[in-house]
């Protein structure tokens, strides 16, 4: 866990100097329509008030959404740039990465498009690292091709922690985090559970519940037994 | 204003019509026509017995009208405020414009130049006053000069025609015997206004001859207001792509800027074409500025699209929105501004792809999801923060929510299970349901209210699905469902 270092800063500086957290990161969704990547890059950013550059091509935006503001809260704000292909999406994020006053650049790609390569992905990479912004590029329905992403996730939602008041609602959530390439840190697998009003990610080595039983009976029941 | 290029030879009398009360009447004649004694107002039919091989063509009047709206614009090369003037003439605010092309004589020369290579004939003239210049340019000598002093004698030879009152009142004129302004000035003032007190002003002769004279205030006014920052370029010949003028014209304006202490948000590159018309290209920015590097990058790619037609030969950069901006000390550093930056960029992005596609979403006071949320172009400025709601929101809306096949065990209880996507998610918890109500103020009558369920899956997706009415609510038959966003 210390290898991930998920303390985040106040002033969004990378916790140690040798180690530069601000880089490209690329994520593969687990399935389309779930926002738990987006929780976790999300919850990695730096705190504060700068802007989020948020780049969506057309097709991503058609079928996942998009961000909610009275969700995601008003303290960060976004600056929204919806574009047809994917090519735009990274021009987009190549020029916002230029500019150091923006607190990360969130893309959304959806397939493999052929403008996507390892140049591409180079060039992101070096920009975010000189410039110190953060760069999260979100990949739904895609291969894990060739990428000079320096770290690459692979995220999927799981059942959430029990809720403290009530057996029966989700309570605060929980995904499956696999790192499965990374410059920096050993790759590995973990449950992330996140905890919405601390803006806390903390990892447990990936060891869950058993699945449930047909005779295991409602929440309700095994909460009393 | 034959612009096709099929004009018949000068030498066939022909005519254009238009329709009259009883049948058409002809607008307008050529040379050959009017010399055979045809004149614009008369019948067709009649001018034909006159003339046997007189030929007709249809007049395009609301044409003709577009036309010389562009040619309005276009005449703005040589002054900037001036308007049309009836069906068939322009007026030209040339104040303080004539010595910059060489004083009134050389400027009408060059208009005259400038209108003949567009294939049009023109007559022109300056005066004082509005009315002079109509009575001078139509009926006056060649390119006729009037200065305020002489303005009595020069147009008290000219016809009455020349007041701009309409036929009848000519008539009458006429048969008082009044044939030239100078008789109607002759003309006591208190018969003229004993005899026209109630008449309106095109069948006025005394007001007409105080608008003529300077005594009775006729302003110009331009179709939009006059720029007030603008450098242009005048090329030698005609050229099609004005990327390389354009940083010299940037540092041009930015140097105008700069010496107003002003920064503009919004920049109008027009290109006077040699065929007459204009095109217009247009950027704008989020915060004042006076960068000329800054400026030229937002043409970058934006150059492609003004039309260019056969060429032109005259670029114009204005500055508009302008407002006051200090001096900026850069920091000593070597760091740069942020807000600049930020600012910076997003005139690029708005630029490239356009004021809709880059936006800032804003909270906004409504319950409904989807009209919590409002987006803002980018470059206007950011409003007031709004509060969050205080129940829990997913991170994601769907642009449009998406139907599902439900099962449920209580008709207004949560779904045990739904069918989203051609996949089946069975609901292992659930929290809800949030009622939201809709708003009568703004809603069709009969909208049904929504019943708002966060579930979770067997896979440990947490979904937001709601359901559309209720059964008892007499508002349509069994209520849908739909899912709406995913939480994190």
């Amino acid at each position: 866990m210390a290898l991930l270092h998920m303390q985040k800063t106040l002033q969004g500086y990378p916790p140690q100097p040798g180690l530069s957290c601000f880089t490209l990161s690329e994520v593969f969704v687990e399935t389309v329509a779930d926002a738990a990547a987006l929780g976790f890059a999300l919850a990695r950013l730096p705190c504060g008030q700068r802007p989020v550059l948020w780049v969506q091509d057309r097709v991503s935006r058609k079928e996942s959404g998009y961000p909610c503001i009275a969700g995601i809260g008003p303290l960060r704000p976004i600056i929204m740039v919806n574009v047809t292909r994917a090519a735009d999406v990274l021009w987009t994020m190549e020029d916002g990465l230029r500019c150091r006053s923006l607190g990360g650049v969130i893309g959304e790609i959806w397939g493999d498009p052929a403008v996507l390569d390892f140049t591409a992905t180079k060039r992101l990479a070096l920009r975010s690292e000189a410039a110190g912004v953060p760069c999260w590029l979100i990949r739904r329905l895609a291969h894990p091709n060739l990428s000079a992403a320096r770290d690459r996730w692979r995220i999927g939602a799981r059942p959430s922690a029990p809720h403290p008041h009530d057996s029966q609602s989700p309570g605060a959530p929980r995904w499956a985090v696999e790192l499965f390439r990374s410059r920096h840190a050993k790759p590995g697998q973990w449950v992330a559970s996140y905890d919405r009003t601390a803006d806390r990610v903390d990892l447990v080595a990936a060891v869950s519940d058993r699945t449930l039983d047909a005779g295991d009976g409602p929440a309700g029941q095994r909460a009393a037994g | 204003m034959d612009r096709q290029g099929n004009a018949p030879p000068d030498d066939i009398p022909l005519v254009l019509a238009r329709d009259g009360q009883h049948g058409p009447v002809v607008h307008a004649a050529n040379r050959a026509a009017r010399l055979a004694g045809i004149m614009a107002g008369s019948r067709v039919v009649d001018m034909r017995a006159l003339c046997p091989d007189l030929q007709v063509a249809y007049a395009d009047q609301a044409g003709d009208r577009a036309a010389l709206d562009r040619l309005v614009l276009w005449a703005r090369r040589w002054c900037p405020w001036n308007v049309r003037d009836g069906d068939d003439g322009l007026i030209l605010d040339t104040t303080g414009s004539d010595h910059l092309l060489g004083g009134e004589a050389a400027m009408l020369v060059e208009m005259e130049t400038q209108l003949s290579l567009l294939g049009l004939t023109s007559r022109l003239a300056v005066a004082p006053t509005w009315g002079a210049a109509w009575a001078l340019a139509r009926h006056g000598p060649v390119r006729a000069i009037c200065g305020a002093e002489d303005l009595a004698m020069k147009l008290g030879a000219l016809p009455v025609t020349g007041l701009r009152l309409d036929p009848a009142t000519v008539l009458l004129l006429r048969r008082l015997g009044l044939k030239t302004i100078g008789a109607v000035m002759d003309v006591p003032r208190l018969s003229l206004t004993r005899r026209f007190a109630k008449a309106a002003l095109p069948a006025n002769p005394l007001l007409r001859l105080d608008q003529v004279l300077g005594k009775l205030a006729e302003p110009v006014s331009s179709i939009d207001p006059a720029p007030r920052l603008i450098v242009q370029t005048r090329l030698a010949e005609p050229i099609f792509d004005p990327t390389p003028y354009l940083p010299a014209l940037c540092a041009d304006l930015c140097d105008q800027l700069q010496q107003a202490g002003q920064g503009c948000r919004r920049l109008h590159l027009t290109i006077y074409r040699t065929d007459g018309d204009i095109s217009h290209l247009s950027v704008a920015m989020s915060a004042l500025s006076r960068d000329p590097v800054h400026l030229n990058g937002l043409f970058r790619d934006k150059l492609d699209r003004i039309n260019p037609g056969y060429g032109f030969d005259l670029i114009a950069l204005e500055a508009a929105d302008l407002g006051g901006v200090k001096t900026v000390q850069s920091n000593l550093d070597g760091g740069s501004d942020d807000d600049l930056e930020l600012a910076h960029l997003l005139d690029r992005l708005a630029a490239r792809f356009g004021d809709r596609a880059v936006t800032r979403p804003v909270l906004r006071a409504s319950h409904i999801p989807e009209r919590a949320e409002m987006r803002l172009p980018v470059l206007a400025d950011a409003p007031a923060l709004m509060p969050v709601p205080a129940s829990e929101r997913p991170i994601r809306l769907l642009d449009q929510p998406e139907e599902v096949r439900v099962l449920y065990a209580v008709p207004e209880g949560p779904p045990a299970q739904f069918v989203w996507r051609r996949q089946t998610h069975r609901v292992t918890r659930y929290a809800g349901p949030e009622r939201i109500a809709p708003e009568w103020w703004r809603d069709r009558p009969g909208t049904r209210l929504r019943d708002y369920f966060k579930v979770e899956d067997q896979m440990g997706r947490r979904l937001w699905l709601y359901r559309e009415g209720l059964h008892s609510d007499g508002r349509g038959g069994d209520p849908r469902w739909f899912v709406h966003g995913m939480f994190a």
